[in-house]
């Protein structure tokens, strides 16, 4: 299948607005944005409905006992993305919620990279792109070779499908046909510079992760009911590793920030962007 | 040394389950009998060298001890973030078995040299390097690597070099070990340079000079003790490393030398590749004659430096 730019634009179309709930995770991650006074804002706000359902509906795992053995594995790859995730970790108790508020302060746990053994939920330290599949496939082969029933997902940004690393280790994970390895892409088709179509244009997407032996379904990265009925039915072949090519929207929900390379991230945060951006999430919580 | 080390893995694998191998693409028959008798703990993964390291991470994030297998510059050059991020940055114990340390590739051409690999691996937080000068070290050092914390990264000689280390010196991670007979020269040296060190050693100890050498086998963590307490009376000090002198062994000896306070330096021979890619092909051999590491070079340079100092 060749898929044209009219497939993810319709996707996005056929959205519903944002529910209160997945208000209140982009509240939090103002929350942090604020405190930090920076952060990737557009790389994490497309995220947010993707981690929403995994933590909220697939993903298996204990806020208090973050290294439980039967855990399915989560590996944020686009570390950058990380104010995503840590809204989620602090919605489900891994960390306090006002640890928000001192993101990439001296003594915080929260960084602008995720760091393993600093944030508990958290099993990579990843922030350098293409570093988070190549872990993982080693995940899945471990709970393979101990025959254990948990599963690997790897959350990976567009831009970072540029990385070799990132195509060599779909290569093993093919060859090794790790079904219990799933792979997400947060299509939201801005990177750093522009747009991936002219920087580096990954179509046909879905195409090229068919080549490399896996299972893929495309969905829209901000409707929570679609994404939750694909994400429920993997693995999507039993023999195959998974890819779901998320289409998204970077900056979704701040109409000032959608689709705006400018808010990839931002460096400094200022107390009219704050004002500005709760205005679009209903207000301080 | 390198089938020796191939040979360890197996042993390894067959007494502790948590051991995996993991191989880019090497030749044929590699480790067969662990791949028939452990088919689950052994992978031949493609030319993905980045990839690899990464998997192994994933590997020992989940209890594993993996052995990756490939050419040293493919670790240390095409790899290097993954082996500072994933293995150094998580403190993972991976092992980097590194084919073709130093000059053995000479036949192939500069971008199958490791001549840079201890200065860049040794600028890196958790990293171990060890480089054992024979095969019957390699044999007593490889148990040590199952419990040690962390990545090591174990730089490889020749296949077949002759054997000069001795059992009773055993083999401790860190702790260097002391050879010849100690006097106005110390020789501090790595890997596959020790056969060169007590060759030199012992034809200047023919003209009467003595000269004590160390083997300092593991660069990272390096035992300054080692350095520092065998400098007195030691009026030449020669490092010989089969590595660039920017950084690698040379370096760390001055290093040590300098943190540590000394007011009365002895002469210094630092003697490696200089900062050039080598132009020819030829053999290791040939090679460590052109770059002046060969144990006649190393006896004429002691010569003709304790002569200036005599004068």
């Amino acid at each position: 299948m060749v898929m044209t730019l009219a497939a993810p634009t319709r996707l996005s179309e056929a959205a519903p607005p944002l529910d209160e709930r997945s208000l209140y995770l982009r509240r939090l991650v103002i929350e942090a944005l604020e405190g930090g006074g920076r952060g990737h804002h557009g790389s994490s706000m497309s995220l947010i409905e993707i981690l929403r359902v995994l933590y909220d509906d697939v993903l298996r795992y204990r806020p208090t006992e973050p290294k439980w053995a039967d855990r399915d594995r989560f590996i944020l790859s686009k570390g950058h993305g990380c104010l995503a995730q840590y809204a989620l970790l602090a919605d489900k108790g891994f960390i306090p919620r006002s640890e928000l508020r001192e993101f990439c302060r001296k003594t915080s746990i929260l960084g602008g990279h995720p760091e393993a053994g600093k944030v508990p939920g958290v099993e990579a330290s990843t922030g350098a792109l293409g570093h988070g599949l190549p872990i993982g496939v080693g995940m899945a082969l471990s709970a393979r070779m101990r025959k254990q029933s948990h599963r690997v997902f790897v959350v990976m940004g567009d831009g970072e499908c540029d990385e070799g690393s990132v195509w060599e280790a779909a290569l093993i994970a093919g060859k090794h046909r790790l079904s219990n390895l799933a792979t997400m892409v947060d299509y939201n088709k801005l990177q750093s510079y522009g747009t991936t179509r002219e920087v580096q244009d990954l179509e046909p997407f879905v195409d090229k992760w068919r080549a490399f032996n896996f299972a893929v379904r495309e969905v829209d990265g901000h409707d929570v009911r679609a994404l939750r009925a694909v994400l429920r039915s993997l693995p999507f072949d039993p023999d195959r590793p998974s890819a779901v090519i998320c289409h998204t929207v970077k900056g979704k929900g701040f109409p000032f920030a959608e689709h705006n390379a400018t808010w990839h991230h931002r460096s400094k945060v200022t107390p009219d962007d704050v004002v500005r951006m709760y205005a679009c999430v209903g207000g301080r919580a | 040394m390198r089938q020796r080390s191939l040979d360890c893995v197996y042993e390894l694998a067959c007494r502790d389950p948590r051991v995996v191998f993991v191989g880019s693409d090497l030749g044929p028959g590699t480790l067969d009998q662990m791949k028939t008798e452990m088919p689950d703990r052994f992978y031949m993964e493609g030319v993905s060298e980045q990839a690899i390291v990464g998997l192994a991470a994933g590997l020992a994030m989940e209890g594993h001890i993996p052995y990756v297998n490939t050419i040293a510059p493919f670790f240390t050059r095409r790899a290097f973030e993954q082996v500072a991020v994933d293995l150094c940055l998580h403190q993972l114990p991976v092992r980097l078995i590194a084919n073709g340390g130093g000059l053995v590739y000479a036949p192939l051409g500069p971008t199958h040299l490791a001549i840079e690999d201890i200065a860049a691996l040794r600028s890196i937080p958790n990293m171990t390097i060890v480089a054992p000068c024979d095969a019957e070290e390699m044999s007593r050092f490889m148990p040590c690597t199952l419990d040690w914390p962390g990545p090591i990264y174990i730089r490889l000689g020749k296949g077949v070099d002759a054997v000069v280390s001795r059992p009773e010196d055993g083999f401790a991670i860190g702790r260097a070990i002391i050879r010849g007979t100690p006097g106005e020269v110390l020789i501090v040296t790595t890997g596959i340079g020790l056969r060169g060190a007590l060759e030199a050693a012992s034809d200047l100890a023919r003209e009467g000079l003595g000269c004590g050498i160390i083997h300092m086998h593991t660069l990272k963590p390096f035992d300054r003790r080692a350095v520092l307490d065998n400098l007195q009376g030691v009026r030449l000090l020669v490092t010989l490393e089969e590595h660039t002198l920017a950084g690698g062994l040379g370096s760390m000896v001055l290093e040590t030398i300098a943190d540590a306070g000394t007011t009365v330096w002895p002469r210094v021979l630092r003697l490696g590749v200089p900062d050039v890619f080598p132009k020819e092909y030829g053999t290791q051999e040939s090679m460590m004659d052109t770059f002046q590491l060969s144990a006649t070079h190393v006896v004429s340079a002691v010569r003709s430096r304790m002569s200036e100092l005599r004068h």
